[in-house]
């Protein structure tokens, strides 16, 4: 798995792929998957970041998504939580090409 | 073309079944994710950033209509409306439901098509020259010997499980645009001074993070005992490539470390071992059968020029353009072989909508005897199109965005998915091209500057044969930050070369800049008539360097 959070990342969510359609999903404070990222659980330092991690992935988490995993999030004054790297921030709206698929194209 | 016999129909219609089962065993939780992987990828089903894809085999890029309209029709059911046709001349669909690729095949099946070998460590999909069986100066039809390899290598219990994957590709003629030298297989089909058809075999090549133009082990294989060679290449392979590292485990590496000789030699006596046995030698009827699948379409006997296209040309400046850049000599008179370029400008490289594919597929069967092709470069062609239907053509193409007149030309861009959609990128590939292709949109522009091949990959695994680019650029990541490397002098072509890396990465405001300082610098150093990759070669990369890097 690639390294998807910086060393000493302070801001940290769970993400994955959803088994029937890979859809983009993340983990919430309230222990379940959404599509989207505004929804997502934002761990503060390592230690919260592995615990929400473990919450992820009880025995069962493979019948519903794949692979989940770390990333790095930043935090802005302006628009709050957003995901760190063009691979998450991409992979949390769709296509930068292709404004018309993804999550983008819901939001809108 | 070739049509599937009833072995090809049993065991396409039972894997479908198979792997019918297998996702209903996932989806209700009863396998595993580390369990089901390896099957779903032996069915061309990856999993990527947005959702799932699925890689449909095209075998040596040679469709009919009824299956280019499947292609258009899974693109409307089971995707978004559109497909990507990939430098592996296959296409590949970007948000299929995993739930739903059973159904998906099962459809693909009915026009003798599927998903297997499209991953894995397997031997893949055999691609081929596009202008096969159209050209002029073809020594035979390449697609009669990959239909014959594909036959050979299809489920081979002991190629399945290789050490790593293993692409093989077949010219006819000597203008290389297969790009068989970049292959791990690449194979020239040659006549002797006998007059026999035979092979010359070139293995080893390959582009990826550790790229190598292949070596040629035989100047000579007769047709025959193809298989017999192609079979002990493999046998050396399996039994020498490197399992221990993944990076390492790609026959080219095998040959770079065992050496050109050592590696001629293994061969050469797993050959004769094999040749003993007779067991590989085609029957010269099976031969003849898949070649009459081949046989040239049953064209007119007509004149070589046309009176309605000159006069259309002279009339149309925009179609003339057109005639010059994208349609090129058929082998047979009153004929041309026409290039639809899937570059319009700004658009994305390989992409083609629902709507257009059932278009193409109406003018293939109206006008080009029922084949469509593809090409490494992403684009399609009609291989057998009258001179006096090229307006008709034409008019049709261009009212659905399909007739850019680009052809070889700056705007036509490799560009592999990149960051957008793919699991393994390091940064964007197409939305390069799209800023490349609408900086020298201007036509006139691009004619000047003439032939310049850009190819461009999101990683360093070079789907988007960066390293074969006149200009590569390969995209980085740098914590999070999407960069730009460029490299110079590459070709894919018969005279293959690696691109030489200029130096220090651009970001993505600065790379396109870039670009125009390279295509500046050429402006001024070319002779007359030279190509960018001429003067490159000429020049070598010192005066490029010194401008691009100026302050």
């Amino acid at each position: 798995m690639a390294q998807h959070s910086a060393k000493g990342a302070r801001f940290q969510a769970v993400t994955a792929n959803r088994l029937t359609d890979g859809e983009v999903v993340y983990f919430t404070d309230a222990g379940h998957w959404s599509l989207s990222f505004s929804e997502a659980a934002i761990a503060d330092g390592a230690e919260a970041a592995e615990a929400v991690l473990a919450r992820a992935m009880p025995a069962d988490f493979e019948a519903h998504v794949l692979d989940p995993y770390l990333f790095e999030v930043l935090q802005d004054a302006q628009t709050g939580f957003q995901p760190a790297s063009v691979r998450e921030t991409i992979r949390a709206k769709g296509p930068t090409i292709r404004l018309d698929l993804g999550k983008q194209a819901i939001a809108s | 073309m070739y049509r599937y016999d009833e072995f090809d129909h049993q065991l396409v219609a039972e894997r479908v079944e198979q792997f019918r089962g297998q996702v209903a065993r996932r989806v209700a939780g009863e396998i595993t994710e580390d369990a089901f992987k390896p099957l779903r990828l032996m069915n061309g089903v990856y999993l990527q950033l947005h959702a799932y894809m699925l890689r449909v085999a095209i075998p040596y890029g040679t469709l009919s209509s009824k299956q280019m309209r499947m292609l258009a029709h899974l693109a409307r059911k089971y995707d978004r409306g559109y497909g990507h046709f990939t430098t592996r001349q296959n296409i590949q669909y970007n948000w299929p439901a995993l739930d739903r690729i059973p159904d998906l095949l099962q459809e693909l099946a009915s026009v003798e098509m599927h998903a297997i070998q499209t991953s894995g460590n397997c031997i893949r999909n055999v691609t081929s020259d596009q202008y096969a069986g159209a050209i002029a100066d073809e020594v035979e039809d390449p697609r009669i010997i990959s239909e014959i390899i594909r036959q050979w290598s299809t489920f081979h219990p002991e190629f399945s499980y290789l050490p790593r994957k293993f692409k093989i590709a077949v010219t006819g003629h000597k203008n290389d645009r297969a790009a068989i030298k970049l292959h791990d297989i690449g194979i020239v089909i040659v006549k002797n001074a006998a007059g026999e058809i035979g092979y010359e075999v070139h293995v080893g090549g390959g582009q990826g993070r550790t790229p190598f133009i292949a070596k040629k082990m035989s100047d000579f294989v007769p047709a025959a005992q193809l298989l017999a060679y192609l079979e002990a290449v493999m046998r050396v392979y399996n039994m020498l490539g490197r399992r221990d590292n993944s990076y390492k485990a790609r026959i080219k590496i095998l040959v770079h470390e065992t050496g050109e000789e050592e590696m001629r030699r293994l061969v050469d006596a797993e050959f004769a071992k094999i040749e003993a046995s007779q067991m590989l030698t085609v029957p010269q009827e099976e031969i003849d059968r898949i070649a009459a699948y081949f046989a040239p379409p049953v064209l007119q006997e007509l004149p070589a020029t046309s009176a309605s296209l000159d006069s259309a040309r002279a009339s149309d400046s925009a179609f003339d353009h057109w005639v010059t850049t994208n349609v090129v000599s058929h082998v047979k008179s009153g004929y041309g072989i026409v290039n639809i370029s899937l570059k319009p400008i700004g658009g994305i490289p390989g992409d083609a909508s629902d709507a257009q594919m059932d278009v193409i597929a109406d003018l293939a069967e109206a006008y080009a005897q029922d084949e469509v092709r593809v090409t490494h470069e992403q684009n399609l062609v009609l291989p057998h199109v009258k001179l006096d239907d090229l307006k008709t053509v034409y008019d049709t193409l261009l009212a659905h965005g399909l007739a850019t007149p680009n052809l070889g030309m700056i705007s036509d861009t490799i560009a592999c998915p990149g960051l957008d959609y793919c699991n393994l990128a390091n940064a964007r590939s197409i939305p390069l091209a799209q800023e490349i292709s609408n900086r020298f949109a201007d036509l006139d522009r691009q004619y000047d500057i003439g032939e310049l091949k850009i190819k461009i990959s999101g990683c360093i695994n070079a789907c988007g044969h960066h390293h074969v680019g006149h200009i590569g650029i390969l995209g980085v990541d740098k914590k999070g930050t999407e960069f730009y490397q460029i490299s110079l002098g590459g070709s894919a072509d018969e005279n293959a070369s690696l691109g030489d890396i200029t130096g220090r990465a651009f970001t993505e405001d600065d790379i396109v800049d870039a670009i125009e300082n390279l295509v500046a610098s050429y402006v001024d150093l070319r002779h007359n008539g030279e190509r960018f990759i001429d003067t490159y070669r000429r020049v070598g990369m010192q005066p490029f360097k010194e401008r691009l890097y100026a302050e």
